[in-house]
């Protein structure tokens, strides 16, 4: 963690502490917030608050009120996950940097590991492939113009497993499959950022055509495990809704809650949210790569079975 | 028909699966940051002793499985099937050879089985980690030589056959490990 902060006080980015309870929650159907509320003076009939799941939405704020780059090191949460690489409250490194694209930033990412791993384990800088060409590569299918056939019948041959109850799933679904069954294993070792995603899985991108639209996500798997995840930021209000209503409806379809989306993110994209990439890492698995330790818990000092 | 949620999965829980039971190993939840969740799980088919890896979408329902471990006291064998019986309500209960199998060679009359049943049926005979047999056949003892070197084979009264001491006679009374089939010390009784 000094290494960290060191490494951000050496390139001028300011940090911040943002509220961990707000009024709004993440509507990504991916991803469940813990709900809590506030009774007392202001609010006899209790507010609902939701605990993050990111800093996000408030450090967006202060980017569009002028911040400038900023990060944060703190806790977040995630209700219903938990296992051998998952802890429903763990630590998020989280930063944004003005001007610059997400290959600017994917280049920051590595000089960073190379500061903080230094003398601890052995680090190499990550190789960059898009997701297109990974899945070329590795299945010899393109999610963009092969269809969820194609993907299906590829699960049913290569995987050892197939789960009952796909078969009206749609082609995300199929993807999130391969990617975390067929692709993340044959990673090995290997340190590979991949970019350029999906449009349906953009989350909070943006996106860009270019013959087909991508979304300019990005992921960092190190050593084989999923450590990072950044955007060239969304920063168009009109579309950002859009994705907000969408993703309610998705969870509405599917029988869940929906959530309060960010008006207050809404509005500080309308105000303007400059031109910026922006990341998270999730510091708990930096430190179980770093220490070559078999699960999350043990990167703790209290894991969620000891809490 | 009960079900489980993949977020009861755990080790040692009982399902169905492809119309067998199985029993859980491992489960490992697997989740992309953004994207679906799944149970990637080591499951063992209680019929068979297959260890399978098998992937569930997380939140889906598997059928339950009505296994249950209990303790019954061997009684006989009547040449097709192996009776035993519950000692507390003296209920009787026959098994096929297929629950028996590994086990058959060391059960003896009156010892107590940890007898796996499915829907009632036993589906499994676990026999105690040691038993007490008595040898019927071995060569004869040689008195005095007590170094363990060598051995000599032994036919024990349930058949099964174990390298023993060569100082250990016929109609004595063995300690053995069936897990490892293999010959302890001797017993008094």
């Amino acid at each position: 963690m000094a290494r960290i902060r060191s490494f951000f006080s050496h390139r001028d980015v300011l940090e911040v502490d943002t509220p961990v309870l707000s009024r709004f929650g993440t509507v990504d159907p991916a991803i469940e917030s813990f709900r809590t509320s506030y009774s007392g003076p202001g609010h006899v009939d209790g507010l609902p608050l939701y605990l993050h799941t990111s800093p996000e939405f408030f450090m967006k704020r202060l980017l569009a009120a002028d911040s400038g780059a900023i990060y944060q090191l703190g806790h977040v949460f995630r209700n219903g996950e938990a296992g051998v690489r998952h802890n429903p409250e763990f630590m998020l490194l989280e930063w944004y940097q003005p001007g610059m694209d997400h290959h600017l930033l994917m280049s920051e990412i590595d000089d960073l590991l190379k500061w903080v791993l230094e003398d601890i384990c052995v680090y190499s800088t990550p190789d960059r492939i898009s997701y297109r060409q990974w899945f070329l590569d590795e299945t010899g299918l393109d999610p963009w113009t092969d269809g969820v056939a194609a993907f299906r019948s590829f699960a049913h041959r290569q995987l050892d497993s197939v789960p009952t109850g796909m078969d009206n799933d749609g082609l995300d679904v199929w993807l999130d499959l391969i990617v975390s069954h067929w692709l993340e294993p044959r990673l090995g070792d290997r340190n590979l950022f991949v970019y350029g995603y999906p449009v349906s899985q953009a989350s909070l991108a943006r996106v860009r055509i270019d013959e087909v639209a991508i979304a300019d996500r990005f992921e960092l798997y190190l050593k084989g495990m999923e450590l990072v995840n950044g955007y060239y930021e969304l920063a168009d209000p009109v579309e950002q809704r859009r994705r907000f209503e969408s993703d309610n409806a998705i969870r509405q379809r599917s029988g869940r809650q929906s959530v309060n989306m960010d008006q207050c993110l809404l509005s500080a994209l309308d105000a303007g949210l400059p031109d910026c990439s922006g990341v998270a890492l999730g510091f708990d698995r930096l430190v179980m790569l770093a220490a070559g330790l078999p699960d999350i818990a043990s990167a703790m000092p209290f894991g969620f079975t000891r809490i | 028909m009960a079900t489980y949620s993949t977020n009861e999965f755990k080790s040692g829980l009982k399902i169905m699966l492809d119309g067998d039971p199985c029993s859980i190993i491992e489960n490992e939840f697997v989740k992309p940051g953004k994207g679906q969740a799944f149970n990637r799980v080591k499951i063992r088919n209680l019929k068979t002793g297959r260890v399978i890896d098998r992937t569930f979408k997380s939140n889906e329902s598997v059928e339950a499985a009505d296994v249950v471990e209990t303790d019954l006291q061997y009684l006989y064998n009547d040449g097709e099937f192996w009776h035993f019986m519950d000692p507390q309500s003296y209920e009787q209960l026959a098994s096929g050879e297929p629950a028996v199998a590994d086990a058959k060679k060391w059960l003896k009359e009156q010892d107590i089985c940890t007898v796996t049943l499915w829907n009632g049926v036993p589906l499994s005979v676990a026999v105690p980690n040691f038993v007490l047999l008595k040898i019927v056949d071995t060569d004869p003892g040689v008195r005095g030589d007590t170094s363990g070197g060598g051995g000599k084979p032994a036919t024990l009264e349930t058949g099964a056959v174990v390298r023993v001491p060569l100082f250990v006679d016929t109609g004595e009374l063995v300690k053995v490990d069936t897990r490892t089939g293999e010959y302890v010390g001797r017993a008094k009784d």
